[in-house]
């Protein structure tokens, strides 16, 4: 699956990063601690959120991340937008629970 | 070859921008995938931990054939108990460092876990100096 069809079935906003709405979806990591992210998440996953700063970006950048997914209708910051955009890496943004959206798009990759 | 950049200690706007260039630069160089990761992972860790707790320091990174060697040298408060702060949790992260998802006591064990070599000295109230290698 791929983010564009993640943002359709889940009917999620989109931030920023719009050109990396096709990248494939190789799974997710749930967490807000950034050095758990770090260490454990894998390439091509989605990654979900309450974190807003600029620095989910470093970290999705580096660990080549698919997207982040915001809970609970947060927004990211502005500096943050800026570098999904420069990166074509997708800031997607849900009003869900990180439970209710987890659950939900666990058992759509699945 | 050898790339170095400083770090200014509280700066989280530039946090993680050493450790993006390196990874470029090893992507250029056609380092295995499976090594970049590795890098990242421990430089990173590294470049916040000087950014969440030290003034300033100076990141170098040598790369060859053989690996890659990065010295994290920074002027700072230093660790009192290099043991402890090794420990998985153990953290002195402010609150505000904590609140933004950083300070979880996991960055040095991250760090140790992807190394082929690890060395880390520090001196009270002057520094630390981090010293890592990973092979290609």
């Amino acid at each position: 699956m791929t983010i564009r069809e993640l943002v359709k079935e889940m009917d999620l906003q989109v931030f920023s990063g719009e050109n990396g709405l096709d990248r494939e979806i190789e799974g997710g990591y749930v967490s807000d601690l950034l050095s758990d992210v770090m260490g454990f998440s894998q390439e091509g996953e989605v990654w979900v959120t309450l974190q807003t700063h600029k620095n989910i970006m470093a970290v999705a950048s580096l660990k080549d991340l698919a997207a982040i997914v915001l809970v609970k209708g947060l927004k990211p910051d502005e500096d943050a937008m800026e570098v999904s955009n420069e990166e074509g890496l997708p800031i997607l943004g849900t009003d869900k629970s990180c439970f209710e959206f987890t659950g939900k798009f666990w058992s759509l990759i699945n | 070859m050898e790339l170095v950049y400083k770090v200014e200690g509280g700066d989280f706007n530039k946090a993680g921008h050493a450790s993006s260039q390196i990874k470029r630069v090893l992507k250029q160089l056609g380092v295995p995938p499976d090594v970049i990761k590795r890098v990242v992972v421990a430089l990173y860790e590294a470049e916040v931990n000087i950014v969440a707790h030290a003034w300033r320091g100076v990141i170098t990174a040598g790369v060859n054939e053989s690996g890659i060697r990065v010295v994290l040298d920074d002027e700072g408060p230093g660790i009192p108990n290099i043991a402890q702060a090794m420990e998985k949790g153990y953290s002195t992260a402010s609150a505000e460092v904590r609140d933004m998802g950083f300070g979880a006591g996991m960055g040095l064990p991250n760090i140790r876990a992807n190394v082929d070599e690890f060395n880390i000295t520090s001196e009270v109230n002057k520094g630390t100096v981090l010293d890592f290698f990973i092979k290609f």
